[in-house]
């Protein structure tokens, strides 16, 4: 398990306060009993670890640890590629 | 048991400072959301949320209503407070009519005098700084409750009751109970509230409940609530009283209800407000096929006017789709702990002109939800009996029932 996935697992797992050994990156929010309360707090944690920004239309998507992975992965990696400079006719 | 109607009004409100201003922006829909302006204690006065417009009271000055020695020693929530009781009461001739022993003071206020707190922790936090002696009287939540009796020298029961965004509806019911148990002849009731600080408009930015830019109650595509700020008082006495010096009355309240849905702590649960709905139907001996308008809660997020208009459904069954309702959220925001005055006031107004008002800059209402909401313009019609709901953060809800005076 990659270091992104195991953060994670710890920060789902430390706000459901369950065992980070229950969590696989195929587990749903469902299973989880993860409500719309927990997942803006959890959100809230990823993006403090992460130093991310997931904007709010992105949440409804998330339905599995792997989503909050991806997503994470995605973030970050938008944030270390330089912006393209638009080409001036 | 006395029949309990209102005879003053006061208000200091984003969409007038007066009721004849309120009541004017309230008919012809002119919202007081506008860009938030900048923020006390702020590096530059840009509070750095997602989120860019409020329901701010502007053009308010303390100064020209109360003594710098009372300014000094209130937030702005209770200068609200003191200046929209005066009104009511002035125009309800309050303390000519009633003893001071034998008027209550009930008041809504969840978040007392925030912005005074938050600068003196600012202060501590940075540089270690001593507290300003009056920080204890300015921030606590009854402070508005204490300011009102002092100003108009009343002498009875005085409250404040903190129930997030039902508390003033709160306060209006139990002030009802009051006048119409004898305990009291006559009472203010109605609730302030001005949160709008920087960690107060950071806090609800992390809960990702706010509009991007307005709310917009009901609509297909609301994305959210409006926060704001600001006061509305009612006064309440007997009607024998009211009817002895021939005073002018502005609606009669008929009935309260109150549940808790026992559910979430943020999650409104439709169970939770039919029961309240109910309730008030029961406590006036109606039924709910007499109610003519909703004042609904109506924040403009997708759980609450999904799960209100759910509620609307589960207590008038059929008639669910044809009943006017509207959210008056839409022109004054969510001032939380004020916002049930607020909409008490719009109800009692609406009644009296037999004018329902519109759901502000609402376009699209989301017909999914099959209710009837009042968009565009305000309709005419003249029910006799309204409904004002007010369901808030921690499954508390509160509904009173207004009667028409005819």
């Amino acid at each position: 398990m990659d270091d992104t996935t195991q953060r994670c697992i710890a920060i789902i797992a430390k706000a459901k306060n369950i065992p980070t050994d229950t969590i696989t990156p195929d587990t749903t929010f469902e299973e989880l009993n993860i409500d719309s309360l927990d997942k803006i707090n959890i959100s809230f944690e990823v993006e403090e670890a992460f130093d991310i920004a997931i904007p709010d239309e992105s949440l409804g998507s998330l339905k599995t640890v792997g989503d909050v992975v991806r997503g994470v992965d995605q973030l970050v990696a938008a944030k270390k590629t330089p912006p393209a400079t638009a080409a001036t006719p | 048991m006395n029949r309990v109607v209102i005879t003053g009004l006061g208000c200091i409100t984003p969409i007038g400072s007066s009721v004849s201003a309120f009541r004017e922006a309230l008919f012809s829909g002119t919202t007081g959301i506008a860009p938030i302006a900048a923020v006390p204690d702020t590096p530059d006065g840009d509070p750095g949320v997602r989120y860019t417009q409020a329901a701010q009271v502007s053009d308010f000055d303390p100064a020209q209503h109360l003594d710098s020695g009372i300014i000094t020693a209130t937030n702005r929530n209770t200068h609200f407070a003191i200046v929209a009781a005066r009104q009511a009461a002035q125009q309800a001739e309050l303390m000519k009519h009633h003893a001071p022993g034998d008027i209550a003071i009930m008041m809504g206020c969840a978040c007392g005098g925030r912005s005074s707190e938050e600068h003196e922790v600012k202060g501590l936090y940075t540089r270690n700084a001593r507290a300003h002696p009056l920080t204890i009287v300015r921030t606590m939540s009854s402070a508005g409750a204490s300011n009102i009796s002092i100003d108009l020298k009343i002498t009875g029961p005085t409250l404040d009751i903190s129930t997030a965004c039902a508390s003033a509806t709160h306060a209006i019911g139990l002030a009802f109970h009051m006048v119409r148990s004898g305990m009291s002849t006559a009472a203010i009731a109605g609730g302030h509230e001005a949160p709008l600080s920087w960690g107060f408009y950071r806090a609800w930015d992390s809960m990702r409940v706010v509009s991007p830019t307005r709310c917009r109650p009901f609509a297909a595509d609301r994305d959210g609530m409006t926060l704001g700020e600001g006061a509305a008082m009612l006064v309440l006495e007997t009607l024998e009283s009211a009817l002895a010096r021939n005073a002018p009355i502005f609606g009669e309240i008929v009935g309260f209800g109150m549940s808790a849905d026992a559910n979430h702590i943020t999650q409104p649960q439709a169970e939770g407000a039919a029961a309240a709905m109910r309730k008030a139907l029961a406590d006036a001996s109606a039924s709910p096929e007499d109610v003519g308008y909703i004042n609904a809660h109506g924040t403009g997020t997708q759980a609450n006017d999904a799960t209100e208009a759910k509620a609307i459904h589960q207590v008038f069954g059929a008639r669910a789709a044809h009943i006017p309702i509207s959210a008056t959220k839409a022109l004054h925001g969510h001032s939380i702990g004020a916002s049930g005055a607020l909409e008490a006031l719009a109800t009692l107004l609406a009644l009296k002109e037999g004018r329902l008002p519109q759901t502000a800059g609402v376009t699209n209402p989301d017909t999914s939800l099959n209710v009837d909401v009042i968009i565009n313009e305000p309709r005419p019609a003249g029910p006799t009996l309204a409904l004002s709901n007010s369901l808030a953060f921690g499954g508390l809800n509160a509904v009173i029932a207004l009667r028409t005076w005819q």
